[in-house]
């Protein structure tokens, strides 16, 4: 006989339970009308994947479960889907919630299923698989993923114990009693493939000492198998979780923790059935056993009832009557909430509907203060301070709540069954947790509002610093390029510039001991240059800017075949073109100018430096065959239209071409031909003028 | 030397004077020693205050920012200005920093009677990235001439996006009370906790949860 242990408080509330045990079970049949609230279990809500005017099969898929904490719902006989909207569903709030409707055709087709032949040979991983498919939640009270709770990550631990709860501690249910007389064999069926499943070390299956019929099935159909049945004495509420693990192990769940952290895994027997019917047939989870009960129904009995008939279908089964009734109610009179619309369907979680008369269940007395008795605090299960806790609730002190560690409550409300002055203790611990709970959302949700907001503002400033060093770059290259041109001879022309620098290289070079700023060695170069020139003979004066005009003209001419190469914008070929065609003007002219003196262009001493006079060689053969037939004002302003008109062919090409591609160079082009016109013009113009 | 030994051994004043000076100097020194090896970075009070704050960063109290209004308290600023927190941050900011909490200021703002956040009527919206640059958690999502939309987990109902909209599409929208949100509400207190004399007079057939 294995130790039983005993829990903290509790209390023994009239049982109420024979009412619905007099008769066996029978199903509710098929109601014309079923409605699946897409929430009924605990987790994200499943998503419809049927549409309204689909015709669906019976354990057909309604709902697919959305995301890891969820289950799918399926469809409880044939017919017709009719709407997906919201309706009255079981819910403490009385709110409406998305639902699928389903008008029954009454044929009750199955979809084509079968079952698991041999689960053993399945992974472990498939049968997680397939109890998550078939929509199973925990069928107890609370509803939450069966496959969740029994997949549990085994990085928290072996689990050792597989722990059935057939306990059914709260007044007037006996669904898991008439299951486990009715099914006893398809339950110990059902504990072999979770055993399979867990491999635990020790199976054991909790029981009440009030329900010696299931006692005596259960032990008979597990005669020969390492199932222990443990029975213990009947107490309200050893069928919490917590206080079933405590009382037939004597460990203790600790706080905030799951019994999977100390190797316990705990299932209801209800679970356990639909287990064996999900893997033994391959039937989704589409029926459950539901006690109707109360002295306002004729006839109290458990039902094996469809999901999602409306439990005014049930009531009328069992002979309810609705004068005779002073509130409905889902679930025991401990833990149950009133329910105020008759046509909410039977849910996963129904485990009873409670038509209790006036007499049977008065309406609680009207709360009085609280005399500080201390009964609350021995009746509590989970050995907490209700009397404390009411205080801190009231005063919403939070903090104070946490401390007395209110979520260890269960809600069982036997502190509100004690207490002598009625107070509605449950409700308070409710709402505080829920506060709790929103105030903790709302707190993480700040705190990711803060970071976000953080990193927008450093992102603003980050990008505003980056303007500001850009902005200061610019400014300090405006002011270098500033500096530059005063320095220099004040001219922008790139060209000019280059030459410049240049200039100042070589006086760099010539004068070591000169100052390093180059501006400053141009200055002195050009001064030094100016004075020199000063001190020459007219002739090597002319011969001098000679040369310089050729120089200036090749490197033009040079600059602009490397950009016409280099297909720079038309503008600036233009204005090198132009350039070059000044240029040569003024070598003309200067040649002339030499040749009306008489003075000849080669210097009597050749320059020192070889290559430059190789250099100065070429470049007079060049300027030569340029001025070879000694042009006339008149025949160099030919060539000038010439090239002009070159140009404006050119021009007037490439801006028809951009037209074409609707280009945005288009007006720039324009721009350019326009003026080229003009030119040819005026060169037209003096030709004529020269011409008379 | 002797001399002062016995002038301060034949006056128990200078004694006195002498000790206490002493000990002054030395418990002097050590707390300037400790207020510099000990200096706390920033102010830690108006770090518990920010935490307090919802964080909408509306700017309603007329800080430009939760953090600011916070730094502004520590300095004395009044608590009450606060309007999407409400008298639950009011007394929480009461709490923390002793002062007796008072009730929010009307001109700031009144307190919502649940969250709510921006929605773009998308049909609308001409794509001006206004409401873009006004959001302070960067919850609003597009680009110059597109559609722009709100992402709702992200956005704290400020309302700083609804004033920018050049074609007014954005709404604010409370957020509803789904199964997955709603929660017991505390017994109201308007309900009166009797003493037994009284309970003839009570009605027995109210309404009341178990």
């Amino acid at each position: 006989m294995r130790k039983i242990y005993d829990i903290h408080g509790g209390i023994h509330p009239l049982e109420n339970k024979h009412q619905s045990l007099q008769v066996s079970s029978t199903p509710a049949g098929i109601p014309p009308q079923l409605f699946y609230p897409l929430s009924q279990h605990i987790g994200a809500p499943a998503k419809a994947v049927v549409s309204v005017g689909q015709k669906v099969l019976k354990g057909e898929l309604l709902a697919a479960a959305d995301g890891f904490i969820s289950v799918p719902i399926h469809a409880s006989t044939s017919g017709v889907i009719t709407a997906i909207e919201p309706r009255p569903v079981p819910h403490p709030s009385a709110m409406p919630a998305p639902c699928i409707v389903l008008d029954s055709d009454g044929l009750d087709t199955w979809i084509e299923h079968s079952g698991v032949e041999d689960y053993t040979q399945l992974e472990r991983s498939a049968l997680l698989q397939l109890i998550r498919d078939s929509g199973i939640a925990g069928m107890g009270g609370a509803g939450f993923p069966a496959a969740v709770k029994l997949g549990v990550n085994p990085e928290r631990g072996r689990i050792n114990t597989l722990l059935i709860n057939g306990t059914e501690c709260e007044p007037y249910i006996t669904a898991d009693d008439i299951l486990m007389r009715e099914q006893a064999e398809a339950i110990i069926a059902g504990i072999h493939i979770l055993t399979h499943l867990v491999e635990p070390t020790e199976i054991l299956l909790g029981i009440e000492d009030n329900k010696p019929e299931a006692i005596a099935a259960l032990r008979a159909a597990a005669a020969g198998t390492a199932i222990d049945i443990v029975v213990f004495p009947t107490k309200y509420p050893s069928g919490g979780e917590k206080q079933l693990i405590e009382i037939v192990t004597g460990k203790q769940v600790p706080s905030g923790g799951l019994p999977a952290d100390i190797g316990i895994v705990c299932q209801n027997v209800g679970t356990i059935y639909a287990i064996y019917r999900a893997v033994t047939y391959g039937e989704p989870l589409i029926s459950r056993m539901t006690t109707v009960t109360g002295n306002a129904a004729a006839h109290p009995r458990n039902y094996e009832v469809l999901l999602g008939t409306p439990m005014s279908w049930l009531l009328d089964l069992a002979g309810y009557d609705a004068k005779r009734n002073q509130r409905l109610m889902m679930g025991g009179p401990m833990m149950g909430f009133t329910i105020t619309d008759p046509s909410v369907p039977v849910v996963k979680t129904t485990n009873c509907l409670l038509a209790p008369t006036v007499e049977e269940l008065p309406a609680p007395d009207p709360a009085q203060a609280c005399i500080r008795c201390g009964m609350c605090a021995e009746a509590c299960p989970a050995s907490l301070l209700p009397q404390q806790m009411y205080w801190f609730a009231q005063g919403k002190e939070f903090e104070k709540l946490e401390a007395h560690n209110l979520f260890d409550c269960i809600e069982c409300g036997a502190c509100s069954y004690v207490c002598p002055s009625n107070i509605p203790l449950v409700q308070y611990y409710r709402a505080a947790k829920a506060e709790i709970v929103q105030m903790r959302n709302d707190h993480a949700k700040s705190e990711h509002s803060r970071t976000r907001f953080e990193a927008r503002q450093e992102r603003l400033d980050r990008e505003a610093a980056e303007k500001e060093a850009q902005r200061a770059t610019r400014k300090a290259a405006a002011e270098q390029r500033a500096r530059d041109a005063a320095a220099g001879d004040g001219v922008e022309d790139p060209v000019q510039a280059a030459i410049a620098r240049a200039k100042a290289k070589k006086a760099g070079q010539a004068e070591p001991a000169a100052s390093a700023d180059p501006a400053q060695a141009a200055i002195e170069k050009a001064k030094a240059t100016r004075a020199a020139s000063a001190d020459l003979a007219p002739e090597d004066k002319a011969r001098q800017d000679l040369q310089k005009l050729r120089e200036r003209a090749e490197k033009s001419r040079a600059r602009l075949t490397e950009s016409r190469e280099a297909g720079a914008q038309d503008k600036v070929i233009e204005a090198l073109d132009a350039s070059v065609l000044k240029l040569d003007e003024k070598i003309a002219t200067a040649v002339a100018a030499m040749a009306d003196q008489g003075w000849s262009e080669n210097p009597q001493q050749a320059p020192a430096d070889p290559a430059q006079a190789a250099i100065e060689r070429a470049l007079a053969k060049r300027a030569a065959q340029a001025a070879a037939p000694a042009l006339s004002p008149r025949e160099q302003l030919q060539k000038n239209l010439q090239s002009v008109e070159k140009s404006l062919q050119k021009a007037t090409a490439k801006l028809a071409e951009a037209e074409q591609e609707n280009s945005d160079k288009v007006e720039v082009l324009q721009q350019s031909v326009q003026k080229l016109t003009t030119k040819q013009s005026q060169v037209q113009a003096e030709l004529t003028a020269l011409e008379d | 030397m002797t001399a002062m030994l016995e002038l301060v051994a034949q006056n128990p004043f200078i004694a006195a004077l002498l000790a206490l000076v002493g000990l002054g100097l030395v418990f002097g020194a050590l707390l300037g020693y400790a207020a510099v090896k000990f200096r706390t970075e920033g102010n830690p009070i108006s770090e518990q205050i920010n935490a307090i704050l919802p964080q909408t960063q509306c700017g309603q109290c007329g800080y430009p920012g939760c953090r600011p209004y916070a730094e502004a308290i520590a300095d004395g600023e009044a608590i009450n200005r606060c309007p999407p927190g409400g008298e639950g941050t009011i007394a929480q900011l009461a709490d923390l920093l002793d002062v007796e909490a008072i009730p929010l200021d009307a001109e700031h703002g009144e307190e919502k009677a649940a969250a709510s956040v921006a929605f773009i009527r998308e049909d609308e919206c001409i794509g001006c990235t206004k409401c873009i640059q006004a959001c302070p958690v960067d919850a609003i999502l597009g680009a110059a001439k597109q559609m722009h939309t709100v992402i709702a987990s992200e956005c704290t109902g400020c309302d700083l996006c609804v004033e920018p909209c050049p074609v007014d599409c954005i709404d604010m929208i409370s957020e509803e009370v789904t199964l997955q949100t709603w929660h017991w509400e505390l017994p109201s207190p308007t309900d009166p906790l009797i003493i037994a004399s009284d309970r003839d007079d009570m009605s027995s057939d109210k309404e009341r949860a178990a």
